[in-house]
């Protein structure tokens, strides 16, 4: 890869001051994207994704640190770099007051398009984004799954080399998901574009991105494949039942000199080990097994989620951190990070 | 490549005036889509005109034609004041819905986010003013066609001043909304009072005219029924303009500053 990469960071942090005490979103990030990657962020609500989002998108300045996005630097070189950005937040991005028409025509004209080339390009978009038939609603009356879908749209009227996208899909229904994955796949199959996601869906990532950089507490903790991460940090899971008890307890040695691993039993009294590469080791487990003249009833091997990876990381499922961000926060999983948005706002009014 | 696609190493040139107008267009879209919402928001002067202009004429006994001559005014900076006054809350509103961010992070100058907001308020000010005029002139109001126009430029000039002043205000207060209708509510009674808008100051205790004589819409009322009159000689139409032009300086300063911190 000799292309130079179209974001790069270097210890990029961002602290807040909340009632006077300091807090941080964001961590020394620093990371590295070719052209044409699809990247996700995978953490709990108030990992630091969109804090890191929002500054990889000019929205607010970093504490310390820099960051080039698309060749130019965030903090000195703001307008070249939101020239070639697309961005995606969390929120509508269609004023609720204007139609969805007018919305692509003035996004256009904002990002320099002459005005035959935004009306090109807008119909080109809802066609493709199937908002044909409401185009001329105001954006007040539209769906959810309407109005995210409009979002692209407008993210991508100018066709940005790279794309932010802030928890897409949240508040979406698993058919509208789907629905707008296939649109950024598609748009990054058909123009190469770069695109970058916050998560928090485990799915998502895992079924989509191509790199997964896994963030906790303001800092990236892992940055690999979904497959890599899921293979070296967490592993399938072989469980093995047999006739009695004896028999799966003598198993237990058995499994540990094949695989190398501990093995233990489980609350049903089954022996089970986790191992990379089950697949592959399964069937010869179950030969050792048989030839120590252990027969084996049962075999299953179940391979490993994000969510395996994310609790191997941090000793907490996703879904638990997930919890206690909320808890802490008293806010709606709508709104992820919270807590670095109230901290943006009280920081803002202090001035 | 399609011929759509940005010419992605071409330099970004700022271009405030491109941008002022590009704001502008869009802030006026749904005005141009909907114009009837212009005419729902008349109600309002219209109630002031229709019951509150009898009780002048049966105060003072003067005749119709001269309490409007003398009310009418004040019934148009009114507009200004209820109308342009509240626009912070739709900027508000889309801060809250996301559409605020998406505009934050387009190739835009932060002063024409603000400026093409403030200059787009001229609009409704402009229609509503010229129809409450029409509405008068049967009941005996005289239009002096000179003097309706500088009139009409002098409302633009002060709405744009407290259209941003209004920006400014949702931009600090953010997402509470009770803050931002709690200091609108608080200013605007005390300036629609102390303006001498609806009652002559005249009688007013010797404090409430000392007041007065620092509001800036007091000035703006002065002016405007001077030039509606036709009066362009009175020293009125000076401090009307100076109010005026003053307003829209602190308005545009603070609110230009407001927006380039917004996130």
């Amino acid at each position: 890869m000799t292309n130079p990469p179209i974001i790069e960071t270097h210890g990029l942090t961002k602290r807040f001051t909340v009632k006077r005490q300091e807090v941080a979103a964001v961590t020394d990030l620093s990371i590295s994207v070719q052209p044409g990657e699809l990247v996700a962020f995978l953490g709990p609500n108030g990992a630091g994704k969109s804090t890191s989002l929002r500054m990889l998108t000019t929205l607010i300045p970093p504490t310390a640190g820099d960051a080039r996005v698309v060749g130019h630097d965030i903090r000195t070189e703001a307008a070249e770099v939101r020239a070639r950005i697309g961005y995606v937040g969390q929120l509508t991005s269609g004023s609720f007051a204007q139609r969805v028409g007018d919305e692509l025509l003035s996004q256009g004209a904002f990002y320099g398009m002459r005005r035959a080339d935004a009306v090109r390009r807008a119909d080109e978009l809802v066609e493709s984004l199937g908002l044909t038939a409401i185009r001329s609603r105001s954006v007040q009356q539209l769906s959810g799954g309407q109005k995210r879908r409009l979002d692209i749209a407008l993210g991508l009227m100018h066709a940005p080399p790279l794309l932010f996208l802030d928890e897409p899909s949240t508040g979406l229904d698993p058919q509208s998901r789907a629905n707008l994955w296939e649109h950024i796949l598609r748009l990054r199959e058909e123009h190469g574009t770069t695109v970058f996601v916050t998560t928090h869906y485990l799915e998502e990532a895992d079924r989509y991105a191509e790199r997964v950089l896994v963030m906790d507490q303001g800092r990236v903790i892992a940055d690999d494949t979904a497959p890599a991460l899921k293979s070296t940090l967490a592993g399938d899971v072989l469980t093995f039942g047999f006739g009695s008890a004896d028999e799966a307890s003598a198993a237990l040695a058995v499994l540990a000199r094949v695989t190398g691993r501990e093995a233990t039993l489980d609350e049903s009294g089954r022996a089970t080990t986790t191992v990379p590469d089950g697949d592959a080791l399964l069937p010869v487990v179950i030969r050792a097994l048989d030839d120590a003249g252990l027969a084996v009833r049962t075999a299953t091997g179940v391979p490993p989620t994000l969510d395996d990876v994310f609790l191997a990381l941090t000793g907490r499922s996703l879904r638990e951190a997930d919890r206690t961000a909320d808890a802490g926060t008293g806010d709606d999983a709508e709104h992820t990070e919270p807590a670095a948005e109230a901290a943006t706002n009280l920081q803002e009014a202090s001035r | 490549m399609t011929a759509t696609e940005p010419r992605t190493n071409a330099p970004v040139r700022a271009n405030v005036l491109r941008d002022t107008r590009n704001v502008f267009v869009r802030e006026l879209r749904p005005v141009v889509r909907d114009p009837f919402t212009l005419i729902f928001s008349l109600v309002q002067p219209l109630v002031f005109l229709g019951l509150f202009a009898p009780l002048l004429i049966g105060e003072s006994g003067a005749p119709v034609g001269e309490t409007l001559q003398w009310f009418v005014p004040g019934v148009l900076v009114m507009i200004v004041l209820f109308g342009t006054g509240a626009t912070g809350s739709n900027l508000q509103y889309e801060m809250m819905t996301g559409s605020h961010e998406r505009t934050l992070v387009a190739p835009l100058a932060r002063s024409s986010l603000l400026v093409g907001r403030a200059l787009k308020e001229i609009a409704p000010i402009v229609v509503q003013a010229i129809l409450i005029v029409l509405i008068a002139w049967p009941f005996g109001f005289r239009i002096d066609p000179l003097g309706l126009a500088v009139g009409l430029a002098l409302l633009a000039v002060f709405g744009v001043g407290l259209g941003s002043l209004s920006y400014s205000l949702a931009l600090a207060t953010k997402d509470r909304e009770w803050l931002f209708w709690g200091v609108q509510q608080t200013l605007i009674f005390p300036l629609l009072i102390l303006s001498g808008m609806l009652l002559p100051l005249e009688s007013a205790p010797g404090w409430m005219r000392a007041v007065a004589t620092v509001n800036p819409v007091n000035w703006v009322v002065q002016g405007e029924r001077a030039l509606l009159g036709g009066d362009f000689a009175s020293t009125a139409v000076l401090w009307g303009w100076v109010s005026a032009l003053a307003v829209a300086a602190v308005g545009l300063w603070l609110g230009i500053r407001a927006m380039r911190r917004s996130s």
